[in-house]
C-alpha cells in the first residue's frame, strides 16, 4: 500500500511540474481547423445536392472526396502539419480517420504488400471500425429486441 | 577495483582513445551542428529503410573512430553496441560487415553509459588493447516502432521528447590519449510507477538521481568534484523533477549540471518540445561536444550519467510502468 | 446560411475534443473511438439526426457522423430486412468512408514514401 501511496504521490507531483499547451489557443485553433473541413464538406453536399443527388448519395460523395483530400494531403506530408497547428481540428473530422489508414500505408509498404500494407494499414483506424461496428450492433440489437416486443 | 555499492574504481584507467558522431539533418541545424564529425542530410543515408539509415549510422561511425586512431576493425578486440529497435537490429546490422566479434546491449537511451562501462571493465581486466562501444537512434525507425507512422496527424505534448537521428562510437583502450574512464558506477532499475510514454523525462528522473547520488556515495564525492554532471536525455522537463529528487536528497548540482537532450537541439528554433532522446542524443554530444572539452582540460573530471526508460510497445500497452536506469561513467582529463 | 452553421459547429465540436487531448492522457486513436462510438449513441437515441440537419457537414463530417451514420444504416436494415438487418445495416452505411480510405490509402502508398518530420 505504502509504495502504491508513493507511486501516485510521484505521479501527482509531475503532473504539476509538467507543461501542457496553452488550451484556450489550441481551442481556437482546433476550432478553425475543424470548422474550414467541415465547410469545405458543405460545399460538397451542396454541390451535390444542387446536382440532384439524394441527401444519402451527396453524404458518400462528401465523404469520398474528403478522404480523397486527406490521403493526397498525408502522402505530401502537409496533414501532419496541420494537424500540429489545429490538433482536434484535424483529428476529429473523417480526413483525420483516412490520414490514419494512409500514414500505416505509405510507411509500412518497405514491410511489404501482404506482411507491409496488408497486415498493417489498420493500425490506428482498426479500433474505429471494430467499435463501431460494434456499437451499432449493440444498438441495431436493441432496437430490434424493442421492435419485435411491440414497444417502438 | 571495486568501489562502494555499486561501483568501480580502476587501479589502470583505460583511455578513450577516440570518438566518432554521424547525424542527421536536424541535429546538423541545432546548435551543435559544426562539431559533429558527419552530418547527412538526407535522413535515409543513401539506404531504402530508416531502419538500415541507422545501421549505415552506425557501421560509419565505427569506422571514423577505428580510423582516427589510425586502426583497423581487426584491430579491435570486442565490440559493444545497442539500439533502440527490436531485437537490436540496426546494430547487427550495422555492425556485421566489421567482422567485430560483439556484444549486443539493450539499455534503452542509457545503452551509451551501458557500452562504455563494459568497454572500460573489458579493457582494465585484461581483456583485450582495444574496444568499440557503439549506440544509435533514429527518428524515422524510433516514431515507427514507439510512436506513430511518420505520415500520422498527431499532436505532441509539451513533455514529448525528439529522438535523434545519430550514431556515437567510441574507441576505448590502452594506448594513451588525454581522456582517461577512471570509473564506472553501474546504475539498477528504478521504478516510480508512472505510465506516461510521452513523458520520459519524469520517468528517467529517479534513476538518474539513485545513480549520480551512489556514485557521490561510493567515490565519496561531492557534486562540485565533477565539473559537470552530464545527463543524457532528461530534457527540461526531467532535469527540473531531478533537481527536487536530488534536493530532497540533500545534494544541490544545479551549478554544474548539464543535459545531452536539451543541448543538442535549439527548443525554440527547432520546436523539440522537451529536448532530444534516443541513444544517438548522449552518444553523439559525448562524442562532438563533452569530449573536445575534457580533450583540451577546459573540464578536468565529468560524470557522464546517460538514462533510458526500460519499456516495450507491449509492456506499455498491457498497462505496465517505464521503469529507469542510468549509469554513470567517470572521465578524466589527462 | 448552412456555411456559417457548418463551419462553428464543426469547428464547436473539434475545440471541445482538444480539450481531451491536452487535458487527458487519451492518445488521439481513443478519442476516434470515444467520438464514433458516442456518435451511434446520440444517433440511436434520435439526437444526432435532427442535430444533423441543422448543422448539416457541421454534424456529418467529424467522426462523431460516422458513429451515426453506422447506426443509421443498421436501423434501415432492421426496418427492412430483421434480424439480419442489425449485420448487414452498418458496414453497408459506411462502405464508402471505408472503401475510399482503404483504396485511396493503398494507391498513395504507391506513390508516396515516408517524409521524417519536421
Amino acid at each position: 500500500m505504502d509504495k502504491k501511496k508513493q507511486q501516485q504521490a510521484y505521479e501527482n507531483y509531475v503532473k504539476q511540474k509538467t507543461p501542457v499547451h496553452n488550451l484556450p489557443a489550441n481551442m481556437a485553433k482546433a476550432f478553425v481547423v475543424g470548422g474550414i473541413i467541415c465547410t469545405i464538406g458543405q460545399a460538397i453536399l451542396n454541390y451535390c445536392e444542387k446536382m440532384g443527388l439524394s441527401k444519402d448519395i451527396s453524404g458518400s460523395w462528401t465523404s469520398m472526396l474528403l478522404v480523397l483530400l486527406s490521403v493526397v494531403l498525408t502522402g505530401f506530408g502537409i496533414y501532419p502539419q496541420i494537424a500540429k497547428w489545429g490538433g482536434a481540428g484535424a483529428l476529429v473530422p473523417i480526413t483525420g480517420f483516412a490520414n490514419s489508414v494512409a500514414a500505416p500505408a505509405i510507411e509500412y509498404k518497405k514491410e511489404g504488400q501482404v506482411m507491409g500494407i496488408g497486415c498493417k494499414i489498420f493500425t490506428i483506424a482498426g479500433p474505429v471500425i471494430l467499435y463501431g461496428i460494434f456499437t451499432s450492433w449493440v444498438l441495431g440489437l436493441g432496437y430490434w429486441i424493442l421492435k419485435i416486443s411491440g414497444i417502438v | 577495483m571495486v568501489k562502494g555499492i555499486q561501483s568501480i574504481a580502476f587501479e589502470q584507467s583505460p583511455y578513450l582513445i577516440s570518438s566518432a558522431s554521424v547525424v542527421g539533418k536536424k541535429e546538423g541545424e541545432g546548435p551543435l551542428g559544426k562539431m559533429f564529425d558527419m552530418v547527412e542530410e538526407e535522413d535515409l543515408f543513401g539506404e531504402n529503410t530508416w531502419e538500415e539509415a541507422e545501421s549505415a549510422m552506425q557501421k560509419e561511425a565505427c569506422l571514423l573512430a577505428i580510423g582516427k586512431a589510425h586502426l583497423a576493425p581487426e584491430d579491435i578486440r570486442y565490440l559493444f553496441g545497442g539500439d533502440l529497435l527490436r531485437q537490436g537490429v540496426a546494430t547487427s546490422l550495422g555492425v556485421e560487415e566489421l567482422g567485430i566479434p560483439m556484444f549486443g546491449l539493450f539499455g534503452a537511451c542509457s545503452t551509451s553509459g551501458e557500452a562504455l562501462a563494459l568497454a572500460s571493465m573489458s579493457v582494465a581486466a585484461g581483456y583485450g588493447e582495444y574496444m568499440l562501444a557503439v549506440t544509435s537512434s533514429h527518428f524515422g525507425s524510433a516514431e515507427k516502432e514507439f510512436r506513430f507512422p511518420l505520415g500520422y496527424a498527431n499532436q505532441r505534448p509539451l513533455s514529448a521528447q525528439w529522438t535523434v537521428t545519430g550514431s556515437g562510437a567510441f574507441l576505448v583502450g590502452k594506448k594513451r590519449s588525454h581522456v582517461r574512464i577512471t570509473g564506472v558506477t553501474v546504475g539498477k532499475i528504478v521504478d516510480y510507477g508512472l505510465k506516461d510514454s510521452q513523458n520520459m523525462g519524469a520517468c528517467m528522473a529517479p534513476a538518474a538521481c539513485d545513480t549520480i547520488i551512489r556514485n557521490l556515495k561510493d567515490f565519496d564525492r561531492v557534486p562540485e568534484d565533477y565539473n559537470r554532471i552530464i545527463t543524457g536525455d532528461l530534457g527540461y522537463v526531467g532535469q527540473s523533477i531531478l533537481f527536487d529528487l536530488m534536493r530532497g536528497k540533500e545534494y544541490d548540482i544545479k551549478k554544474n549540471h548539464m543535459d545531452c537532450g536539451m543541448t543538442i537541439f535549439d527548443q525554440q528554433l527547432q520546436d523539440t518540445h522537451a529536448g532530444g532522446s534516443g541513444c544517438g542524443c548522449a552518444a553523439t554530444t559525448l562524442s562532438a561536444y563533452i569530449l573536445p572539452k575534457l580533450e583540451r582540460g577546459e573540464w578536468q573530471r565529468v560524470l557522464f550519467v546517460p538514462t533510458g526508460a526500460l519499456m516495450s510497445t507491449v509492456s506499455y500497452n498491457e498497462g505496465a510502468s517505464v521503469p529507469g536506469i542510468a549509469h554513470g561513467i567517470v572521465l578524466e582529463h589527462c | 446560411m448552412d456555411y456559417i452553421n457548418a463551419f462553428w459547429i464543426g469547428g464547436l465540436i473539434c475545440a471541445a475534443v482538444q480539450i481531451l487531448l491536452d487535458r487527458t492522457k487519451l492518445m488521439p486513436g481513443r478519442v476516434m473511438v470515444l467520438l464514433v462510438c458516442t456518435g451511434a449513441i446520440l444517433g440511436a437515441i434520435q439526437i444526432y439526426q435532427p442535430f444533423q440537419e441543422f448543422a448539416g457537414a457541421g454534424a456529418s463530417v467529424p467522426l462523431l457522423g460516422f458513429g451515426n451514420l453506422l447506426w443509421k444504416g443498421v436501423k434501415e436494415a432492421v426496418d427492412k430486412e430483421g434480424f439480419i438487418g442489425i449485420f448487414l445495416g452498418g458496414f453497408k452505411a459506411s462502405a464508402v468512408g471505408i472503401s475510399a480510405a482503404l483504396v485511396f490509402s493503398y494507391l498513395a502508398s504507391l506513390i508516396f514514401d515516408p517524409k521524417m518530420k519536421k
